[in-house]
């Protein structure tokens, strides 16, 4: 039980740490507006004449995520190290993994409720017709998931550095590796000269393939399995890197 | 409480501590002395828990460092160099989560967060950002954090770097009064504070121990450790400077004039002979003798006399 209470110390804090610069509302301001703009206007949300937020909606979050999510995760540990407040939170009576995992925790909660406050363009489809609320519901978690994968990279890239901006662009570079790896055209393009076993193995890393059938209302598994394993993967590296660190 | 084994720490090819060993027992306030980069901080650091020994051992209240650190860090208030704090959050609400981070809930976490609060004068800033804070304050804010739950053991990198004379007062009192009941360390690079505070001082230069001892017996190494300087009229200053040169114990004299008044210090042969104040004493009965005193030793020169051969070896390197 101590575990999870150090766990939501930390995360409180954190959260708290949002909340209390204008970083928290600056992004979620930008990100429903995006949000908004994208589906209604580019998204052509009216013109498809469908009661569906698939393609309109959905289709977007990765391209957000691209740059809002790097921008949340940046200051994670870089920030920390920068200040030294590091060494503070690193010799209190916690784990480091307890750090990681609050610190995470905290990140993911204030991403999932930036996404929640989309819920008015859910209100505006159900108005305007019967869309199935399942495979809205099933995307938003898909989205929120995928938003997970993201941050947990930026975790790492966070702990490399002590340099906020050098964490962002980092990130943004694995990350935007993610989505084109299964993108369309870069598929296409890589169908045309590679051997399909291949293709297989560089979009099963991409994001947008396993993001696809939470967008259709599938809950597959193994989509599950593939993000819940990239947050693991990367906060384990992240556990790595700050212990690099610490060994000197 | 604190016990620390033959512990060494590579940088790459840097050793920044090389093999050193001590303990510090409850009420003991140790002071741990030494040139920039001398290994200080890397030491507290290894003790804290925060960075690891490339060897050696390190246990705080029994518990090793390395292997089990948990219950060590418990006991532990850390106060690490430049003293970091949350700058986005309040005075308040940074102590109160260093209240809850050492596991102290709902009423013992006001208490513990009053507590410290009033020990470090924080009263006035309670609901200022850390941001917005003096370094003064800012200091004490980090200070408030590493006692905030009464522990055992105090690890403190330079407690008193950056804070203006009152304030070093109030922080060093408060040191010594937790020191008869904690086992503390502290580093500094100001020697005074070694003597208004500490029960026991260890040198390091370049990553080793080069003295270890109670203050006044690290003044005793001194070369003014029982030097005797006295205050004469109507005299000559070389015939002073010859009378004294002739004592059996002297080992130097330095004799200046001012007017008619002439100051001269007598040096003994061995630091700390008691005989050479005996001596001057003798000698000079019959003089015009307007003062005389015996030198206590200083903390400054044994320093420097310590520590600035490899400096200086160092440098012509």
């Amino acid at each position: 039980m101590n575990t999870w209470a150090n766990i939501k110390t930390i995360a409180k804090r954190e959260l708290g740490a949002y909340f209390s610069s204008p970083l928290a509302y600056v992004f979620i301001v930008i990100f429903l507006l995006l949000c908004g703009f994208f589906t209604f206007m580019v998204g052509g949300f009216f013109e498809r004449g469908e009661a569906s937020l698939t393609r309109s909606f959905f289709d977007w979050h990765p391209w957000f995520y691209l740059f809002l999510v790097p921008a949340v995760g940046m200051r994670l540990w870089a920030e920390e190290r920068r200040v030294g407040t590091l060494e503070l939170l690193l010799t209190m009576p916690i784990t480091t993994w307890q750090a990681i995992v609050g610190k995470f925790l905290a990140s993911w909660l204030f991403l999932g409720l930036a996404l929640v406050l989309t819920f008015p363009i859910v209100i505006t489809v159900n108005y305007l017709g019967t869309p199935d609320n399942g495979v809205i519901l099933s995307g938003y978690i898909g989205s929120w998931l995928m938003a997970g994968a993201y941050l947990a990279i930026s975790c790492i890239t966070s702990a490399m550095t002590r340099t906020q901006v050098v964490s962002f662009i980092v990130s943004v570079v694995v990350c935007l590796f993610l989505i084109l790896a299964g993108f369309p055209p870069v598929v296409r393009f890589l169908e045309g000269w590679a051997s399909p076993w291949l293709v297989d193995v560089v979009t099963s890393f991409s994001v947008i393939t396993h993001f696809e059938g939470f967008q259709k209302g599938v809950l597959d598994s193994r989509d599950v399995l593939f993000f819940l394993s990239l947050i693991g993967f990367s906060l384990f590296s992240t556990s790595v890197i700050l212990r690099g660190h610490r060994a000197g | 409480m604190i016990k620390v084994e033959n512990l060494t720490k590579l940088f790459g090819a840097k050793r920044a501590v090389d093999g050193i060993s001590f303990t510090v027992e409850r009420g003991e306030v140790l002071g741990f002395l030494g040139p920039n980069g001398a290994g200080k901080s890397t030491t507290m650091r290894i003790i804290t828990g925060f960075i690891p020994p490339s060897s050696g051992r390190v246990s705080v209240g029994g518990f090793d460092m390395v292997e089990n650190p948990i219950p060590g860090k418990r006991l532990i208030g850390y106060l690490p160099e430049n003293a970091p704090a949350y700058t986005d959050m309040t005075v308040s609400g940074f102590l109160g989560f260093a209240a809850e981070i050492r596991g102290l809930r709902g009423e013992a976490k006001t208490k513990a967060v009053n507590r410290a609060v009033e020990m470090c004068f924080l009263q006035s800033v309670l609901h200022q950002s850390v941001e917005t804070l003096s370094k003064g304050y800012r200091h004490r804010t980090c200070f408030a954090q590493s006692i905030i739950h009464d522990p055992e053991v105090l690890v403190l990198d330079e407690p008193t770097d950056g804070l203006d004379p009152n304030q070093k007062h109030e922080i060093r009192s408060l040191i010594r009064r937790m020191g008869e009941k904690k086992a503390i360390i502290f580093s500094t690079h100001i020697l005074e504070e070694v003597d208004a505070v500490c029960s026991r001082a260890i040198i390091i230069d370049r990553g080793r121990i080069v003295a270890n001892g109670t203050p006044p017996e690290l003044r005793r190494r001194s070369d003014w450790a029982g030097a005797v300087t006295l205050r004469v009229n109507g005299m000559v200053a070389t015939a002073v400077k010859e009378k004294l040169s002739q004592l059996r114990t002297a080992k130097k004299v330095v004799a200046e004039a001012q007017g008619q008044r002439i100051t001269a210090t007598v040096f003994p042969r061995t630091a700390g002979d008691q005989d050479l104040t005996r001596e001057v004493l003798e000698a000079t009965r019959s003089w015009q003798v307007e003062e005389l005193h015996t030198e206590e030793g200083r903390l400054d020169e044994v320093f420097r006399s310590i520590t600035l051969p490899d400096t200086v070896k160092e440098e012509t390197k």
